[in-house]
């Protein structure tokens, strides 16, 4: 019995020294599911293409509630993964207890920041490229009235709100700006039902351009701007595609590209540990304009925006971030 | 002397569960075979996750702590005729009492620590419990609805103290700092290595043993003294307490607050055990599988504790069942802990008639 556990202790060590780099890599999917069409889906996105370009299978989980989180990271941290990529801020205090056991794994952690060696932190400047979908909002409504449903009301889901509102305001100074939550649980990112309720509320109000920074909810916030004739702007994955003709962009945010780059960065032996904050500048995050909104975003609407861009990236316009340590 | 189509109790209490569950794997193993997998693996992942190694155990355990405190919040209301589906919310917000005094007076010596995170969680579940039940009880506020509104309630605020007051801020998650070595419950591992024992990591701490404590402290309450019976009186016919002299208003208001405090415990072991930080959510529906539990427990501790056995293997094997076998899926683990509901709790009787006719004595002349 003894003897078993020192074999698989040593295999423990083994799998974690240059052998390594051959394995699989592992993902984690948070609260909402892999095919959420927007942040977990993202993430499946870059784990797929990945696994299409590598022929590599990768591990991954969906996490149901919080009290597995750690079980789950250290399960998939110990049967040697190249790389565990954590998908989602809640995943925080797991990864840092996780990392701390296991110091010759790496983790990616997406969306929040873990200090440790061998953890690998990415966040977005998502208050950024929300800055350029509020200018796309403000720039394509007829009412001066645009809206923001968020998902599960916390720092995050407040950091898109108050880039949307600024760059509303840099369009168009008199816009107003309508704002729903759709709840306080994590259920919230997984209501399209109620994300539909608040889009219509909004749109009686006046409200005919909204953003969702919800997650699957979003899906709802879409389909009722489609049903109303009105504009909706989607997030995280580029989900212009959705309903053509009524999606004005989307605010992407490239957790596809994390999730690729940490597991080719790991195969390859060039992971490095560290945070990595992807803003316009590095296109971590952005604003989507392809063949299915193209008609719907004016030369003019593009050029302001493009130029907004570019003063963000040189630091001449300055978007809030209402997550930064106060 | 029995009614008509009575159990010996041996039928009622060992039988009839195990026929339910029997058929509630039955019908899983259908469910399994439906999406192209091997039923027989399938079952052996599940216990084999579950209880197949001494980290397994540990987490079974840890999961089954939960279910103690919530199965016996809601057995304890039941026995006061009240339906609490609010255990959710009252342990929520006990979360918060735990945890205040967890960041704010960790300077206190530990027993101090402990014993005042003991006395804010279970009063803060208390109150967030009692609300309803004075609300029930001076106002006819049912306690089904009342009890869901401050499940909601509960979170709001709570969202609300995480987001805006009580973060740690700069890491985006809604959560507060890591509370101090000197504030939190030893782990199982911890406290097996005390004696010598190895054992491996796992969220299992002192809380399993204030489970139990709880469980024998809730029998003696409800069937041996006063107050118990009073409880039990005004659950078996309000008309008859009062004629008998008991206060039913009080007796409500009183179980509803032992109900919230039970519940309260969950946050011993989840934030100052598991987490050792308050974060959004923590309750993960523990709140409402509770009611499973009591149900299939039979609101007695002794069934509550067993159920919350089976529950905290059913979570522990179920995530191992999602981990190892890529055809089944989360929410394939979902239907099959919702089969196990289904047929422990809400159809529970539906074996009872064949059973009866097998094994109910004749009456008697």
């Amino acid at each position: 019995m003894k003897s078993t556990f020192l074999a698989a202790a040593l295999a423990a060590g083994l799998a974690a020294t240059p052998a390594m780099a051959q394995t699989a890599p592992a993902v984690l999917f948070d609260v909402g599911g892999k095919f959420d069409r927007s942040f977990n889906q993202a993430a499946y996105e870059g784990a797929e293409r990945f696994k299409r370009e590598t022929g590599v299978q990768y591990s991954e989980f969906e996490i149901t509630n919080t009290a597995e989180r750690e079980q789950a990271i250290r399960n998939l941290a110990r049967r040697g993964a190249s790389v565990v990529v954590a998908v989602g801020f809640s995943n925080r205090a797991a990864v840092e207890t996780v990392a701390k056991e296991f110091p010759n794994v790496r983790f990616t952690l997406i969306d929040s920041v873990v200090d440790l060696p061998n953890v690998q932190s990415v966040t977005f400047r998502e208050h950024e490229g929300s800055f350029l979908v509020g200018m796309a909002a403000a720039l394509a409504s007829r009412t001066g009235k645009v809206g923001f449903v968020g998902g599960m009301d916390v720092p995050i889901i407040r950091k898109f709100h108050r880039g949307f509102e600024e760059g509303a305001k840099h369009a168009n100074a008199q816009v107003e700006v309508f704002m729903n939550m759709t709840g306080t649980t994590p259920a919230a990112f997984r209501d399209p039902t109620r994300g539909a309720e608040l889009a219509r509320g909004q749109f009686d109000r006046g409200v005919d351009v909204v953003f969702a920074a919800a997650g699957a909810t979003g899906i709802g916030v879409y389909q009722a701007a489609k049903d109303a004739g009105r504009l909706a702007i989607g997030v995280d994955s580029n989900q212009n595609h959705l309903h053509p003709g009524t999606m004005l962009t989307s605010m992407t945010k490239r957790v596809d590209v994390a999730v690729y780059e940490a597991m080719t960065q790991a195969r390859a032996g060039t992971w490095r540990p560290g945070a990595r904050v992807l803003g316009l500048r590095e296109e971590g995050v952005g604003m989507a304009i392809d063949e299915h909104n193209r008609r719907l975003i004016t030369p003019e609407m593009e050029r302001r925006i493009a130029e907004a861009r570019q003063a963000i990236i040189e630091g001449r316009i300055v978007v809030t971030d209402v997550t930064a340590a106060r | 002397m029995r009614a008509k189509g009575e159990l010996p109790a041996w039928i009622d209490v060992v039988v009839l569960p195990l026929a339910n569950l029997t058929l509630a794997f039955a019908l899983s193993g259908l469910v399994v075979i439906a999406v192209g997998e091997d039923p027989v693996k399938a079952m052996r992942v599940l216990v084999q996750g579950a209880i197949g190694h001494p980290e397994a155990i540990a987490f079974t355990l840890y999961y089954a702590t939960n279910f103690v405190f919530t199965g016996l919040a809601v057995a304890v209301a039941f026995h006061a005729g009240l339906f609490n589906i609010g255990g959710e919310g009252q342990a929520y917000i006990a979360g918060l009492g735990v945890a205040l005094v967890c960041l704010y007076l960790d300077f206190l010596p530990w027993p101090l620590v402990f014993l005042l995170a003991l006395a804010a969680g279970m009063g803060f579940g208390a109150a967030w419990g009692a609300v309803p039940g004075w609300l029930q009880a001076r106002r006819g506020s049912h306690i089904v609805i009342t009890t869901i509104m401050f499940n909601f309630i509960a979170a709001a605020l709570m969202t609300y103290l995480l987001s805006h007051v009580l973060l740690d801020p700069g890491h985006g998650a809604p959560e507060t700092r890591r509370f101090l070595p000197g504030a939190t419950l030893p782990s199982m591992q911890t406290m097996l290595g005390w004696i010598g024992v190895d054992a491996p990591r796992s969220p299992l701490n002192l809380a399993f043993f204030l489970a139990l404590i709880a469980a024998f402290l809730v029998h003696v309450y409800i069937r041996h003294t006063r107050w118990g019976y009073a409880l039990r009186v005004v659950g078996q016919n309000e008309q008859a307490a009062r004629y008998a002299g008991i206060d039913p208003g009080r007796a409500i208001v009183v179980a509803m607050a032992i109900s919230g405090a039970l519940a309260g415990m969950m946050a011993l072991n989840e934030i100052m055990g598991a987490h050792q930080r308050l974060l959004a959510a923590f309750t993960s529906g523990f709140g409402f599988v509770g009611i499973a539990v009591a149900l299939m427990g039979r609101n007695h501790p002794v069934g509550v504790c067993l159920a919350a056995l089976l529950f905290g293997a059913l979570y522990q094997g179920g995530a191992e069942l999602a981990f190892e076998m890529r055809g089944i899926s989360r929410e394939m683990v979902i239907v099959i802990q919702g089969l196990i509901i289904l047929f422990c709790g809400a159809l529970e009787n539906m074996f009872r008639p064949a059973l009866a006719a097998l094994f109910a004595k004749p009456e008697r002349a």
